[in-house]
């Protein structure tokens, strides 16, 4: 689904700051970026690479970004989508920001005007340490032993 | 997890399905626990093969609820790779596809087990709401949205 508000926030913000060092994933979004290097979608391997690449991560506010982020042990800033705006099926975007903000302590921008102020934070954000590559050992465990489970 | 590789008791066929996005992201996270199992996995893109180490991948196509079409072509591509894989368990992390393939598991008496993706972290999805009363274990990944009647909460995927 589209997300333009938050496309439009970083690609003005790039333009006020005259950074030419974003690169954006912009998926079904309507609004094409004027300053800043875009794609619509970008395989994988090649994200893979950006995301090792890059210095910090701005992102929607879904679990596989936000997670991602943290395993390469980037700071990552999310701007939740909302279902009022027909961004997604629901608010749980709003949910998912405000419980990893919590626990994680990763930016959050609730709205396109905190946008800018967010993004001009980012250099002095801390990565996200000690994260580890698999889920918790009390949840593969459990699995474990229902698979095993006559 | 230990750095020692784990030998299951009963060797298991597993199928492991996730829509696209934090779905798939989710269900790598709980890898370390197919070990030594024989798992294949079901999504939505070929290029998600790069995040894995040879296991078989098949690829479904994606649809949303509005495209009647496109999900009667997912399910009857799910039910295909079930009979062909012929999997003990299946275990999801959402959403649609895991749905199909949770309805076709509850006809063919296959075990299965859900995991609610985190970003539910207010209340659980209306899918595993759907099939908490036939899945045999629903689990959350927040302590405060299990209930005694299930879904329970065993850690999760962080």
């Amino acid at each position: 689904m589209p997300f333009d508000r938050m496309v439009r926030a970083v690609d003005d913000w790039a333009a006020q700051r005259g950074r030419d060092d974003v690169l954006a994933q912009i998926g079904d979004t309507d609004y094409r970026p004027q300053h800043i290097q875009w794609r619509q979608f970008i395989e994988p391997d090649h994200f893979e690479q950006f995301f090792d690449r890059a210095d910090a991560i701005v992102a929607h506010a879904g679990t596989g970004s936000i997670i991602t982020a943290m395993q390469f042990g980037k700071p990552i800033l999310v701007m939740p989508r909302r279902a009022e705006l027909m961004e997604t099926r629901n608010n749980h975007q709003v949910a998912t920001a405000d419980r990893f903000k919590e626990q994680f302590s990763i930016a959050v921008a609730y709205d396109e005007t905190e946008m800018p102020q967010r993004l001009d934070e980012l250099h002095s954000l801390g990565r996200v340490s000690g994260f580890r590559a698999a889920a918790s050992d009390q949840l593969i465990n459990c699995l474990r032993e229902f698979f095993e489970h006559e | 997890m230990t750095d020692q590789p784990y030998t299951p008791k009963r060797r298991r066929r597993i199928l492991a399905v996730a829509s696209g996005g934090g779905h798939w992201i989710e269900l790598l996270r709980l890898r370390p626990a197919f070990e030594g199992h024989d798992v294949a996995y079901v999504t939505v893109r070929d290029s998600y093969r790069s995040y894995l180490d040879g296991e078989r991948l098949h690829v479904v196509n994606d649809a949303t609820r509005w495209d009647k079409f496109g999900l009667m072509r997912c399910a009857c591509r799910i039910l295909w790779i079930i009979l062909r894989e012929r999997p003990h368990i299946i275990i999801s992390t959402g959403a649609a596809h895991g749905y199909f393939a949770f309805v076709f598991a509850k006809l063919l008496r296959r075990r299965t087990v859900w995991v609610d993706s985190i970003s539910n972290a207010e209340k659980i999805s209306d899918t595993a709401e759907r099939i908490g009363r036939w899945a045999d274990l629903v689990l959350t990944q927040w302590p405060d949205l299990a209930r005694p009647d299930g879904p329970r909460y065993e850690g999760a995927i962080l």
